[in-house]
């Protein structure tokens, strides 16, 4: 728990002002078929603090780049400081002292933070704008981070991931010509040490109280709950609730992001081929993680926040697996699943080539078949199986992935979040795949961003901050239990029973 | 987790790494020099050096315009020929008709800055289109003047034979380029918003700056620099020649590998890149100088680059 000095908070003037700093009324985001944001009304005051909390995928980070220009809103009102605004870009956003911190960091790399003020600052240039710059990210440092001992000349490259993300932090806050006005700082702490993250949130009050507003987005809700005025919760691209942080506690939070939407459904039986053989024991990394271990005929799924360690574990499961045959499907297409400038066929067999290889030469009509059989049963929608596997869609490219796991001779198959931007009836036609493919004895580990999909899993591991934190029976899947568990429940380190 | 502040390594490494970047070429044309004027003493002089290092400032000025692409993370391999392309211009309109001449080269900077627009519009591969771009600039030279002729106008050449008091004017016009590029690309405060968007587009394109606007420019400033190659270059050739400088293009990346820059963008040194240049010049009189048969001579300029490239590869690993 952090010891944040917020018990004595009063109301401040500025939270009653009348004119709102930022207010939107139905923003919506569209790419293509996928609605990120469905309609959000969300007010900002001056000096204001509001934290922002959600699932994976919720909008909030889609919502945070809309505010700060870098992704234009398809439809929607936008008012800054009482005025209508219409094409809001980055630069607007500059000039008018909103500032953002994003998720991944914006700095670059190759410059010191002294050069990487200056970029934000049009107006640091001319003789002596080294100088200046220094002088102000120094001076945003020793204010928010006493004692940071980072030295402003010295490139990011150099810097610690801690550190670098200390610098973008100040760097936000510095101010030339234009008056900061608002700071939104998506998931800010995720890198940082204990004693910086108190300083920042003792910084975020103490700019408050200046007058400049600041949005929080945290998974971490103790940091929410110590500085926020206001909480609102999104959920599936839309702001489903807002209140007065005073008084609330993790469990409200934790059920105001679950509860609104009474996701019933319980896990999947076990299969009739889950005779209890044992194909993965994974041990975990430390006495705080815990072993993860997969019968035959198992729908394993890994369950958690994004980017809590789920990868990571799939691919050490996959390193580690030696005495069963083991495939993985890659989520992310692009970097790590197709041969762009292969056909289907290529792509779908390169897995199995051993198997259908003669004296080292790959017999043609066997690859063939092999493929042709894998792209019938999953569907693929293509001419033929030579069609380059670029002009397909997205959801049928991941088939495609897909085929290439479930045509070898994988016993085990690791699936990472394989499902991110599939169309529904893709998904369908695969989760049944999956389940028959079960029911003859395969075993399928499953890290899933979606909810939903978990209902497909016979069992849960939920992932916190790197380690398995709870292992969750089919029949106790639902919802809340999953959210509880991804953000610590109301006490953190709760066992489970 | 763990306080980050405390895992700081000391400056002196960084300080140390900086200078080994300009040092080991620095070293290496100083190493160069040294065996020259061991093997010819009479090499040492103002003379010695003017005719050492005449033909290194059409390829300094290569460099540089290389240097710049290769700061947006791009590459352009069209300099050689467009080089090419500018001294037939030179040479055929440069002294009768001067107005002509240069509308044509200014003609020539809006299209590399076209160019420039036209990669980061359609997200192409600069590789791609900048050696699509030289054979278009061979084409027009070759349409321009089919083999070597035309002459070059009288006060280019005069400009190129110039003996300044005391500096020689290669070197002379080796610190002064070395001095601005610094100064602009290194120091002023949009060199580091171009180092920025080099390394890290996003981040500078969220700061509110247009990333497209700073590419044309680049591009444009360096199809400028190209064409200062090209003038100086018939400076000293007094004629044009279509294929006087394919050799340009690869040597000008050798030149800003060698002094410090890296392919990924955002990172090149002004003042190396001059350093690398000089030194690629006089690898090939090195060569000479030792008696190394005329045919060996490419294979071992090659040589030279790699094992300076590769040294300065163990250097940088030796570090990180």
């Amino acid at each position: 728990m952090r010891a944040i000095p917020s018990a004595n908070r009063e109301p401040r003037p500025g939270a009653a002002s009348p004119v709102p700093l930022i207010a939107t009324r139905a923003v919506a985001k569209h790419y293509g078929a996928v609605r990120a944001l469905v309609g959000v009304d969300f007010v900002l005051a001056p000096g204001e603090v509001v934290g922002l909390v959600g699932h994976n995928g919720a909008g909030k980070s889609t919502l945070m780049n809309v505010l700060a220009g870098t992704v234009q809103r398809s439809s929607g009102a936008f008012c800054y400081d009482g005025a209508e605004i219409g094409a809001w870009g980055a630069r607007e956003a500059q000039a008018c002292g909103l500032r953002c911190i994003f998720q991944e960091l914006s700095l670059c790399a190759n410059l010191s933070a002294t050069e990487n003020t200056r970029i934000i600052h049009a107006s640091l240039r001319g003789l002596g704008w080294r100088r200046r710059a220094r002088a102000l990210i120094t001076a945003a440092l020793d204010d928010i981070f006493p004692g940071h001992g980072i030295d402003p000349d010295r490139k990011v490259a150099e810097l610690a991931i801690g550190e670098r993300q200390m610098v973008e932090i100040a760097r936000a806050f510095t101010q030339t010509s234009v008056p900061v006005r608002g700071v939104i700082l998506d998931e800010p702490t995720s890198a940082l040490g204990h004693t910086p993250t108190e300083q920042l949130l003792a910084h975020i009050r103490k700019a408050a109280a200046d007058g400049i507003a600041c949005i929080l987005i945290t998974h971490r809700l103790n940091e929410i709950l110590a500085v926020s005025d206001r909480v609102t919760v999104m959920m599936d691209g839309a702001a489903v609730a807002d209140r007065p942080a005073a008084g609330l506690t993790r469990s409200d939070l934790v059920a105001m992001m679950g509860s609104i939407e009474a996701h019933g459904g319980t896990g999947r039986a076990i299969g009739p081929a889950a005779d209890g053989a044992i194909v993965v024991d994974h041990p975990g990394r430390d006495g705080a993680d815990r072993p993860i271990c997969v019968r035959r005929g198992e729908i394993i799924g890994f369950a958690g926040l994004d980017g809590h360690g789920q990868r990571d574990r799939l691919r050490a499961i996959y390193a580690a697996t030696s005495d069963v045959p083991v495939a993985y499907v890659a989520g992310d297409r692009g970097a790590e699943g197709v041969f762009p400038l292969w056909s289907i066929a290529d792509n779908l067999t390169i897995r199995s080539l051993k198997a259908l290889q003669r004296g080292g030469f790959v017999v043609p009509g066997a690859a063939r078949a092999l493929a042709e059989q894998w792209a019938a049963r999953l569907k693929v929608k293509a001419p033929d199986v030579d069609t380059p596997i670029l002009s397909l869609s997205g959801g049928n490219q991941q088939k495609v992935l897909f085929a290439r796991a479930l045509a070898s001779d994988a016993q085990v198959v690791l699936l990472d979040d394989p499902m991110r931007g599939v169309d529904v009836g893709t998904k369908q036609e695969v989760y049944a795949l999956i389940r028959a493919e079960a029911d003859k004895g395969r075993s399928f580990v499953w890290y899933t961003t979606e909810m939903d999909e978990l209902s497909n899993c016979g069992r849960l591991y939920v992932f916190r901050e790197g380690r398995v934190v709870e292992e969750i029976p089919g029949a106790q899947i639902n919802h809340a239990r999953i959210l509880e568990a991804s953000f610590g429940g109301a006490q953190t380190g709760a066992s489970h029973g | 987790m763990a306080d980050t502040a405390l895992q700081r390594r000391p400056r002196l490494t960084s300080a140390l790494g900086s200078a080994l970047q300009i040092g080991l070429p620095a070293a290496t044309l100083i190493a160069m020099l040294a065996v020259i004027f061991w093997i010819r003493p009479s090499a040492m002089s103002y003379f010695g050096f003017t005719l050492l290092f005449k033909f290194a400032v059409p390829l300094m000025f290569a460099a540089l315009a290389q240097m710049l692409v290769i700061m947006l993370g791009d590459i352009d391999l069209s300099i050689g020929s467009f080089v090419g392309f500018v001294t037939c211009v030179a040479a055929l309109y440069l002294d009768e008709a001067p107005l002509l001449a240069l509308v044509i080269l200014a003609a020539s900077i809006a299209v590399y800055a076209g160019v420039g627009l036209l990669i980061h519009v359609r997200q192409l591969p600069s590789i791609i289109v900048t050696l699509g771009m030289s054979f278009i600039w061979l084409g027009a030279a070759v349409t321009l003047m089919p083999g070597p002729g035309g002459t070059a106008p009288r006060w280019l050449v005069a400009f190129m034979s110039w003996k300044p008091p005391f500096v020689p004017l290669p070197v002379l016009i080796a610190l002064l380029t070395a001095l601005i590029g610094h100064l602009v690309i290194s120091r002023s405060s949009y060199g580091a918003v171009l180092r920025g968007a080099g390394a890290n587009p996003r981040a500078v394109e969220r700061a509110g700056w247009s990333v497209r606007t700073i590419r044309c420019a680049v591009y444009a400033a360096a199809g400028a620099l190209a064409c200062l190659a090209g003038l100086t270059l018939t400076g000293l050739t007094t004629s044009g020649d279509p294929n006087v400088a394919p050799a340009y293009t690869l040597l000008g990346v050798g030149a800003v590998i060698l002094g410090g820059g890296a392919f990924t963008g955002g990172i090149v040194s002004p003042v190396g890149t001059v350093i690398g240049a000089l030194t690629l010049a006089l690898a090939g009189s090195l060569l000479s100088f030792l008696q190394v048969p005329p045919t060996w001579q490419i294979g071992a300029q090659g040589a030279i680059l790699f094992l300076v490239l590769a040294g300065r590869i163990l250097f940088s690993e030796h570090r990180s």
